[in-house]
C-alpha cells in the first residue's frame, strides 16, 4: 500500500474495530451484582417506578421498605417461568405473614397475554411491567427467569440466574426472614 | 340519486383497492425484542408472541403504521428495526453514510487515475493528398463491383 494511503486506511480500520468493540461491550449483561454477591457483599437494589400490571398506577421496590422481597423477573412466553410460578405463589402465601412478599417484574411481554398467564397459573402476587427492559438491565438480567432476594434494608442479598428451586429458597430466604430491619 | 350511487361505488372500489396489511409486511420492519434479530427470521418464543400480536391487530383492521405504534406501546421502541437515533444507535446512521462517502471518494479517485493512465488514441497520420484520395476511392469502388 502506498504510504499516502496507509495512515488514513489504518485509522479508518482502527476506528471501525473500536466502534464494534464498544457496541458488543455495551450490549452485554452487567455482571457487577454477581461479582459483589460472590465477594460476600450485599448490593443496593435498583429502584424504579414501573406501571402495575393489570392495574392503574405505578409501583416499585421502595413501596416495600422494611420487608423482605422476592423479586422475580418473568415473561408469559418463557416456559421455565411457567414452571416455577406455583412455587413462587406458595412462597408468597407462606412469607406474607412474616413481613415479606413476592414481587413480579414482567418484562417485554404483551399485557393481554401476561394477564392471561397469571389467571391461568392462579397467581395473586403483584407484578410490575418493565416494558423496555430498563429495570431488568439495571439488575443485569440476561435470561429468564431470574430471582433476587432483597433484604429489609433494600439490598440484594442473593440472585438466582435461572429457575428458582425450593432448596435455594430454603437456603437463602429463611435467614433473611429472620433478620430485622 | 345516480350521482350518489356512483360516488358510493367509487368509494367502495377505492376501499377495496387498498391493500390489506399482511404479517410479512410488518415482520421485516420489526425486531424480536429478546433475541435482537429481525422478527421474520426469529423462532424464539417471544417472536411467536409478537407475531400473534401482529395477527390480532391485522384482524382488527389496523394499518401497518398503527400496528407498529401498537407494538411500540406494548414492547417499547426497541421493537422497531430502525435505530432510535440516540447514543450508540446513532452509529447505525453514521457508519453506512460514512462508508458510502468513502466509497464515493474512492471511485472518484480511481476514476481520475484511470483517466490519466488511458493512452491517447494513436496518431492517425497525415491526411491523404487529394490525388491519393481520389485513387483510393476509385480502387474501393472497383473492389465493391
Amino acid at each position: 500500500m502506498r504510504p499516502r494511503l496507509y495512515w488514513p486506511v489504518s485509522l479508518a480500520a482502527a476506528a471501525l474495530v473500536a466502534l464494534l468493540t464498544y457496541g458488543v461491550a455495551s450490549t452485554g449483561p452487567d455482571t457487577s451484582i454477581d461479582e459483589r454477591l460472590a465477594a460476600g457483599e450485599r448490593v443496593e437494589a435498583p429502584v424504579r417506578d414501573l406501571p402495575v400490571l393489570g392495574a392503574d398506577g405505578t409501583g416499585s421496590l421502595a413501596d416495600h421498605a422494611g420487608k423482605v422481597v422476592v423479586l422475580n423477573v418473568w415473561a408469559s412466553w418463557c416456559e421455565p417461568c411457567k414452571t416455577e410460578m406455583p412455587l413462587l405463589q406458595r412462597t408468597h402465601e407462606r412469607i406474607e405473614p412474616r413481613d415479606a412478599l413476592v414481587l413480579g417484574i414482567d418484562m417485554q411481554d404483551s399485557t393481554e397475554r401476561a394477564l392471561a398467564f397469571l389467571r391461568e397459573e392462579g397467581i395473586e402476587f403483584t407484578s410490575l411491567r418493565d416494558r423496555d427492559r430498563e429495570y431488568a438491565r439495571e439488575l443485569g438480567v440476561s435470561a429468564y427467569p431470574e430471582t433476587f432476594l432483597i433484604d429489609r434494608a433494600g439490598r440484594i442479598a442473593a440472585a438466582r440466574r435461572g429457575p428458582v428451586t425450593e432448596e435455594w429458597l430454603d437456603e437463602h430466604l429463611e435467614p433473611l426472614l429472620e433478620e430485622r430491619a | 340519486m345516480r350521482v350518489l350511487i356512483a360516488l358510493a361505488l367509487l368509494l367502495g372500489l377505492s376501499a377495496a383497492a387498498e391493500p390489506q396489511v399482511t404479517l410479512p409486511d410488518v415482520e421485516d420492519e420489526v425486531m424480536c425484542v429478546e433475541c435482537r434479530t429481525a422478527l421474520n427470521v426469529s423462532s424464539a418464543p417471544v417472536a411467536d408472541q409478537q407475531r400473534a400480536f401482529i395477527r390480532d391487530r391485522i384482524a382488527e383492521g389496523m394499518t401497518k403504521e398503527q400496528i407498529k405504534a401498537a407494538l411500540v406501546e406494548e414492547y417499547g421502541p426497541d421493537v422497531l428495526a430502525e435505530p432510535s437515533g440516540g447514543g450508540f444507535d446513532i452509529a447505525a446512521w453514521l457508519v453506512p453514510g460514512a462508508l458510502v462517502a468513502l466509497a464515493g471518494a474512492g471511485v472518484v479517485l480511481l476514476a481520475g487515475r484511470w483517466r490519466r493512465r488511458t493512452p491517447e488514441p494513436a496518431d492517425a497520420g497525415p491526411d491523404l493528398d487529394p490525388g491519393d484520395a481520389r485513387r483510393l476511392d476509385a480502387e474501393l469502388t472497383a473492389f465493391d463491383k
